[in-house]
C-alpha cells in the first residue's frame, strides 16, 4: 500500500465514516487523491471505491489529479467582483501565462474561481496553498507570482498581520476582523470559563429550561427555537447523542463567524460545553468550513487548554459521569453543508447532501444517534444566557427576537465588517451606521434571502419582520440589479448537490433567461416565465438551497421590475431569438459548405 | 361547422409518437368523424393548403429544414403541441449536444466501423440539396413558441387522444396519474 494512504487510513481508526479527514490528509501531503489511492483506501477502508469517489469528487477543494504547485482559489462572490474581481483575474491570467480553470503548463500555477471564501469586507481575497490574501490589488498580483518563481512559499509572502488574535502566533494571518461594533452579548468584556463555574450546581433540564426562557432562536438564519430543539433532542431515547456546531458559514456575505472563532473561541467552545451538557451529549464537532483552515492552530490550542483545565475530557468540570470532548471537522468547500442534514452526512464521510426528513436530526442524526447542529454565534449567546440569566437576555430586542444579532455587511459601505446589533434595528438604521453609499438596495440573508428596495428600508431587522442570518450586502446606485440576479444564480448552480432535479437544472434554464434578457433579447413573456418557473422551486426541491435558489431572480423582479423592463424588447409577445444562421456555422464549417445554404 | 383542422410532422423523432397515435385503435374511426388532416403523414399532404387549428409536432430540431418546418406550423397552426419527449426536451437526438459537431461528423462518415474502410475519399455529405445539421438538438420552445405539451415516449395513445379531444370540444383535458406516471 501507498505508504500516505497507509498513514491516512490508520490515523482515523480505519474507519470510513473519518474519509473526509483521510482526505484532507492526502490532500496536505501529495495535493491530489488519485484513482490508485482510492482503490487502496477502498480496500483498506471495507467500501467500494465509488463509495470513496463520491466523497472525493463531491467536493470543490478535493482532486484527483494535482492543481498546481501553488492552487490559486479565486473568490467569485458578488461583493468581490464589485470591488474589482475582473482586473485581479486578468492579472492572475496574464502573470502566471494560464486561463482559470486551468494548471499552467509547467505545473506551478493553478488558477480557480472558488465561491464566497468569508472575507467580504476585504475584497478581492483569494486562498493560496490555504493561506488567505485579501485586498489583492493587480500589483500584487504580479509581486505574488514573482517571487512564487523565485521560490518563495504562501506563508512566506505574508506581509502583515490583520488585528486581533490575526496577529497571533498561531495565525499570522493577514485578514483583518473589520469587528466594527461590539454589542453586550458575543462580543461584551468577559473572564473565560466565568458561566462554567456554574454548570455543576444546574441540572441539564434546568439548562434547557433557562434557554427555552431566553426565547434563543437559531441563528444561521431558520430562527429554530434553540430550547425545543435541545428538549426534542433529549426526549429521543439513546445511549449517544452529538452536538455539532455549524461553522460552515458558506451563504455568501457572511463572515461573522470568522470573527467569533478568531476573537472568541473559548466562548463557542464553553457554549458547545453547555450544549453537550444539556443535551447529554458524549461528543462534539466543530464543522469547519476548509476556508478558515488558517485558524486550526488557534482552535487547537484553545481546545487543549481546556483540556488541561479539565473542562473538555472525563468528568468535565468535576460533574461526575460527564465525559465530553470537541473535535474539528474540516469540510472542503461545499455550501449545502451549512444545512444541518448535510452538514451531518459530510460528518460521516459522506457527499453533503441533504437528508429527507423526518426523521429530523434530532431524532436520526449523525452516525443516526439524536444530535443537536447548533450555529456558531447561537452557541456564544447561550454562554452569556446562562451566565446572566434568561430574563436579561429578554430585556434585548424585540417580543419575538429576543438579544443580540451579529450582521456581517458588506458592499458600498464606507465601513464593512461584523456589527453586532440588538434586534429591532431598521434597515435603514442599519445602512446609517455602517456608513452605506447611496444605497439602492439591500440583499438581506445573503442570495437565499431577499432583495430589498427603497420602500422597505424602514423594515425592522427581527423575526417578526424581516429575518436574517445576518448577511448584509449593500448595493450603491449605480450597481446594476441583474448582474447582482446573475452573479447569485450562478451561485446555486455551481453550489447544488444534483439531488433534486429541479435545483439541478432549472437553476441553468432561468440563469440562460436572465441572460437572454440581459443581452437585450428579452420579451415580457420571458419576465413571466421566470417567474413561474422560479416559484416552483419552493415546492419542488428538498432542501433550503433548493428551495431559494430562485429568490435571487425573484426579488429582484418583485423589487427592480423596471430595471427588467428597461432591457426587454417592446411590443413583442414572444421571440425566442433562434438564430438560425448562427447554429448552422459551426457544421458549415465541418462540412466545407460555403457559401453557406441552408 | 366545419371540423377542425389537425397537421402533424415529425422532425427530428422516430415516428414513435405517431403510431401512439394510431393506438388509439378502433378511436381512429370517431377522430376521422371529428377532425379533418391537412399536412401530415397521416394522409401524405405535403404542403400546407388551408389554415389549420391544431398542430401537433413529434421529435425537436436537429438541422435546417426541421427549423423551416416548425416556423411552416407555427404560421398555419393555431394551436401548436410539442408531442413526446425529443419535442418537448430533444429527447435521444439531443444526446450529441455535448459533442462538438465535427466530432460528430467525423465519427458518422470517416472514423466509425462502418464507414473508415468504405469511405477512401473522406466525403461528408456536403450537397446544398441536404439540410445542413445544426450545432445541437433544440427543443421545439426554444425555436417557435409551443401552446401545449405532452410527456412521454411516445406519450400513450390515450394522453394523446384525451389530448386532442380536449382540444376540439374545449372541454378541460382530464389527466389522471396514470397517465402521466413514467415509471
Amino acid at each position: 500500500m501507498n505508504s500516505q494512504v497507509q498513514i491516512a487510513v490508520e490515523k482515523y481508526g480505519k474507519d470510513a465514516s473519518r474519509l473526509m479527514d483521510m482526505f484532507h490528509h492526502l490532500m496536505h501531503e501529495k495535493g491530489f487523491v488519485d484513482d490508485e489511492d482510492l482503490n487502496q483506501m477502498a480496500e483498506a477502508l471495507d467500501i467500494s471505491k465509488v463509495d470513496a469517489e463520491q466523497t472525493l469528487s463531491y467536493y470543490h477543494f478535493f482532486n484527483k489529479k494535482s492543481r498546481g504547485k501553488f492552487s490559486i482559489y479565486l473568490n467569485n462572490s458578488l461583493v468581490s467582483q464589485m470591488m474589482g474581481r475582473a482586473e485581479i483575474a486578468e492579472a492572475f491570467e496574464k502573470a502566471t501565462a494560464t486561463e482559470f480553470g486551468k494548471v499552467s503548463a509547467d505545473g506551478m500555477f493553478g488558477l480557480f474561481n472558488t465561491s464566497c471564501i468569508g472575507m467580504n469586507d476585504q475584497e478581492p481575497a483569494a486562498i493560496i496553498n490555504g493561506v488567505v490574501f485579501p485586498k489583492i490589488t493587480t500589483y500584487r498580483v504580479r509581486e505574488l507570482i514573482r517571487e512564487f518563481r523565485a521560490g518563495k512559499t504562501a506563508p512566506e509572502m505574508i506581509n502583515s498581520y490583520g488585528g486581533g488574535q490575526n496577529q497571533s502566533s498561531l495565525v499570522q494571518a493577514m485578514v483583518t476582523n473589520n469587528l466594527n461594533r461590539r454589542g453586550s452579548v458575543i462580543f461584551a468584556d468577559y473572564t473565560p470559563g466565568e458561566a462554567l463555574k456554574k454548570l455543576p450546581n444546574m441540572k441539564s433540564r434546568d439548562i434547557i429550561e433557562e434557554v427555552k426562557n431566553s426565547n434563543l432562536r437559531g441563528r444561521g438564519g431558520a430562527g429554530f427555537p434553540v430550547g425545543l430543539k435541545w428538549d426534542f433532542c433529549t426526549k429521543s431515547p439513546s445511549e449517544d447523542r452529538y452536538l455539532l456546531c455549524n461553522a460552515d458559514e458558506g451563504e455568501p456575505g457572511t463572515f461573522k463567524d470568522r470573527v467569533i472563532l478568531t476573537e472568541t473561541p473559548h466562548l463557542l467552545f464553553e457554549g458547545m460545553i453547555i450544549a453537550g451538557y444539556a443535551i447529554g451529549a458524549k461528543e462534539g464537532i466543530l464543522y469547519l468550513r476548509l476556508e478558515y483552515e488558517y485558524l486550526e492552530k488557534l482552535l487547537e490550542s484553545v481546545l487543549d487548554n481546556f483540556r488541561k483545565k479539565g473542562l473538555l475530557g472525563k468528568n468535565v468540570l468535576g460533574i461526575e459521569g460527564f465525559n465530553f470532548d470537541i473535535r474539528i471537522q474540516f469540510g472542503a468547500g461545499a455550501y449545502v453543508c451549512g444545512e444541518e442534514s448535510a452538514l451531518i452526512e459530510s460528518c460521516e464521510g459522506k457527499r453533503g447532501e441533504p437528508r429527507n426528513r423526518p426523521p429530523f436530526p434530532v431524532q436520526v442524526g449523525y452516525l443516526n444517534k439524536p444530535t443537536v447542529v447548533n450555529n456558531v454565534e447561537t452557541l456564544c449567546s447561550v454562554v452569556k444566557i446562562i451566565l446572566n440569566g434568561a430574563e436579561w437576555y429578554k430585556s434585548m430586542g424585540t417580543k419575538e427576537s429576543s438579544g443580540t444579532k451579529l450582521l456581517s455587511i458588506s458592499g458600498d459601505v464606507k465601513y464593512p465588517g461584523v456589527f453586532e446589533i440588538e434586534w429591532g434595528m431598521t434597515i435603514h438604521e442599519m445602512l446609517e451606521m455602517s456608513g452605506a453609499m447611496h444605497p439602492k438596495a439591500v440583499q438581506v440573508g445573503g442570495p437565499s434571502g431577499r432583495l430589498i428596495a427603497e420602500n422597505e428600508f424602514e423594515r425592522t431587522i427581527c423575526y417578526e419582520d424581516l429575518p436574517t442570518g445576518g448577511a448584509m450586502i449593500v448595493l450603491g446606485q449605480n450597481r446594476n440589479i441583474l448582474e447582482v440576479a446573475l452573479n447569485f444564480t450562478e451561485f446555486f448552480i455551481e453550489e447544488s448537490c444534483g439531488s433534486c432535479a429541479p435545483c439541478r437544472y432549472l437553476t441553468v434554464i432561468l440563469r440562460n433567461k436572465l441572460k437572454k434578457i440581459m443581452d437585450g433579447k428579452g420579451v415580457a413573456k420571458d419576465i413571466d416565465d421566470l417567474v413561474h418557473w422560479g416559484q416552483q422551486m419552493k415546492k419542488a426541491n428538498r432542501c433550503g438551497l433548493g428551495q431559494t435558489a430562485a429568490n435571487p431572480i425573484l426579488t429582484s423582479i418583485e423589487n427592480f421590475k423596471q430595471d427588467y423592463m428597461t432591457k426587454i424588447e417592446k411590443g413583442k409577445e414572444f421571440d425566442t431569438k433562434f438564430n438560425l444562421e448562427a447554429a448552422i456555422q459551426e457544421s458549415s464549417r465541418a462540412v466545407g459548405r460555403f457559401p453557406q445554404t441552408y | 361547422m366545419s371540423k377542425p383542422i389537425v397537421a402533424t410532422t415529425s422532425l427530428a423523432g422516430c415516428f414513435g409518437c405517431h403510431m401512439s397515435l394510431l393506438d388509439i385503435d378502433d378511436r381512429i374511426l370517431q377522430l376521422i368523424d371529428l377532425v379533418d388532416f391537412n399536412k401530415s403523414p397521416v394522409d401524405d399532404i405535403k404542403e400546407f393548403t388551408e389554415m389549420c387549428d391544431i398542430g401537433l409536432i413529434e421529435g425537436g430540431c436537429c438541422n435546417s429544414e426541421n427549423v423551416h418546418v416548425l416556423k411552416d406550423f407555427r404560421k398555419n397552426c393555431k394551436v401548436l403541441v410539442s408531442v413526446g419527449e425529443c419535442a418537448i426536451m430533444g429527447g435521444l437526438p439531443a444526446l450529441r449536444n455535448n459533442i462538438p459537431i465535427k466530432e460528430c461528423l467525423e465519427e458518422a462518415y470517416l472514423n466509425g466501423p462502418s464507414t473508415k474502410n468504405a469511405n477512401p475519399e473522406r466525403i461528408m455529405p456536403n450537397n446544398e440539396e441536404l439540410p445542413i445539421i445544426l450545432d445541437k438538438v433544440y427543443p421545439c420552445h426554444e425555436i417557435v413558441k409551443i401552446d401545449y405539451y405532452l410527456p412521454g415516449c411516445p406519450p400513450r395513445a390515450d394522453l394523446i387522444w384525451n389530448a386532442l379531444i380536449a382540444l376540439v370540444t374545449g372541454d378541460e383535458l382530464k389527466l389522471p396519474y396514470e397517465v402521466v406516471k413514467f415509471d
